[in-house]
């Protein structure tokens, strides 16, 4: 039962220059839902104003950060991001896709997972750990040069079959509490559980800067925790279920602005 | 005879206030849910159902429904709907049923079952996200706690 007006009216403009889309009309894959909307406005203005300023936005030091690493040569390879990608403007428009298919591989890629590949396979260095900080940040670098941008993951062709588990994991009720994703986020947005005040689940703003945690977020790590609150044995990150479910979250977001990092409570 | 005089006097006590709960996969919900005798065998108390309302571990009723008499709690849900009043229009049989298992009186319901142990999806171990460790998991909420919970909602006659 969503009660009308769970979502405020406020604009999300970013640094006086970017305009957001952060409600739409949703895709049409989407059964229950008519309009989609960012987490945003599901925040107190305190919370959403430390989002509407980089200077003022806390995920944007983890960026700073990732600047440096994106310069940084590292393994046997002796190369840097840099190196192949030049600035990280060579990024644009990649978030907006991401996860997608790639050809080589024959396999479903999360952005976590191409930067993990470029490590690995390009640079001869260590992958980072799927949901550390240093992944988040470099996510973070890459979201952020398409902010603005509406998210446009493609569900068909090669991804279909993958996109399909997603969307069975989305609406499966796990646990002891026998809840699903949809429980929460589809037939309760705008609705306040205990503390939390319910958004629709979306990640086109993340990797997310959490107030609660201080540091940046994977969608992951999100799915992690949400799944573990309904009393059931969590999957881990960057298993193969939690990216098929991260390709229909994302999915689910079509049209709506890359926002990250965007900050949440 | 002294063991005989035990067994007598255990016998007793199961009569009258400790008689064998009834497990969780006994439970006969009527064909709208409702589940006639007490699940414990003995009374509710409504102090303690009250603390269990309230309580993250336990019934955490709160985090979905508002309750003007738990009102010192904090942060009251509105997933549910307020429970005010709802000791006035439902019987004792009907509540004790939606507590235990509300799908068996909503289909399809949000509101998790508080007495089953069973029949589950990728069961846990409480909010540790491993994987449970029994095959059949503690009800959220004992027998005797069912009955609490029941005889404080009884007590909400205005809404
Ligand atoms: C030695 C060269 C090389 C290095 C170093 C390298 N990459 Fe790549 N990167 C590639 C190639 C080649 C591709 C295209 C891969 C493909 O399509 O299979 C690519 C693709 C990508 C993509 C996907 C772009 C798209 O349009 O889908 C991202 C994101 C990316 N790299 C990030 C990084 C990051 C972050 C680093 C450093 C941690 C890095 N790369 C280091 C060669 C490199
Ligand atoms: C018991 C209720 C519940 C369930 C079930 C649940 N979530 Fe959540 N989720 C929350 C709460 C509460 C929050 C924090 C407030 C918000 O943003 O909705 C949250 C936040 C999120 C966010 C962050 C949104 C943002 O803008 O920062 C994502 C993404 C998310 N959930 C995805 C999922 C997915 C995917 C599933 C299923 C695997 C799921 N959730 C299941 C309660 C739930
Ligand atoms: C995750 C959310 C959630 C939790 C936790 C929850 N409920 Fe509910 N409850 C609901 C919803 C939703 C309904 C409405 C029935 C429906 O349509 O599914 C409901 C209905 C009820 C009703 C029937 C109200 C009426 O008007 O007939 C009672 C009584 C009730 N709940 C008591 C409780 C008690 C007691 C607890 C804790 C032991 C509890 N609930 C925990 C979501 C919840």
């Amino acid at each position: 039962v969503v009660i009308a007006g769970g979502a405020d009216d406020d604009t999300m403009v970013i640094n006086g220059e970017i305009e957001m889309v952060t409600k739409t009309a949703a895709p049409e894959h989407m059964d229950n839902v008519s309009e989609i909307m960012s987490g945003w406005h599901f925040r107190s203005d305190e919370t959403q104003a430390l989002q509407l300023d980089d200077f003022d936005n806390p995920g944007m030091i983890f960026v700073d950060q990732a600047i440096d690493a994106w310069n940084t040569v590292e393994g046997s390879a002796e190369k840097a991001c840099a190196s192949c990608h030049e600035g990280p403007e060579s990024m644009e428009g990649v978030r907006a896709v991401y996860p997608k298919w790639n050809e080589s591989a024959g396999e479903v890629r999360t952005l976590a997972m191409q930067i993990n590949d470029c490590r690995t396979n390009q640079m001869g260095a260590e992958p980072y750990k799927y949901d550390s900080v240093p992944m988040a940040s470099m996510e973070a670098l890459i979201s952020v040069q398409s902010r603005g941008m509406p998210v446009n993951v493609a569900i068909d062709g090669p991804v279909a079959e993958t996109w399909e588990q997603g969307k069975e994991l989305y609406y499966t009720r796990t646990g002891q509490l026998e809840l699903s994703c949809a429980s929460c986020h589809e037939e309760n947005y705008g609705n306040y559980i205990r503390a939390d005040h319910l958004s629709q689940g979306q990640i086109n703003g993340f990797p997310v800067y959490r107030l609660k945690n201080a540091k940046l977020n994977t969608a992951h790590g999100r799915f992690k925790g949400c799944v573990r609150d309904t009393r059931a044995e969590t999957y881990s990150p960057g298993s193969p279920e939690f990216v098929a479910l991260e390709l229909y979250v994302a999915s689910r977001g079509n049209g709506l602005s890359v926002e990250a990092p965007s900050v949440r409570n | 005879m002294k063991l005989t005089g035990l067994t007598a006097v255990v016998a007793l006590c199961a009569g009258a206030a400790f008689a064998e709960p009834i497990a969780p996969g006994d439970v006969q919900y009527s064909e709208y849910g409702a589940v006639e005798a007490s699940l414990s065998g003995a009374a509710g108390d409504p102090e303690n159902g009250a603390a269990i309302m309230v309580n993250r571990g336990k019934g955490n009723c709160v985090a979905c429904h508002a309750v003007t008499a738990l009102s010192d709690a904090p942060f009251h849900g509105e997933v549910g709907p307020t429970l005010d009043g709802v000791g006035g229009y439902r019987s004792a049989e009907e509540l004790r049923g939606i507590v235990a298992n509300a799908k068996m009186t909503f289909e399809g319901s949000v509101m998790p079952a508080f007495y089953k142990t069973s029949g589950f999806i990728r069961p846990g171990d409480g909010y540790t996200g491993k994987a449970a460790k029994e095959e059949d998991l503690t009800p959220i909420l004992t027998a005797q706690e069912v009955e609490d919970v029941v005889a404080f909602l009884m007590t909400l006659q205005d809404g």
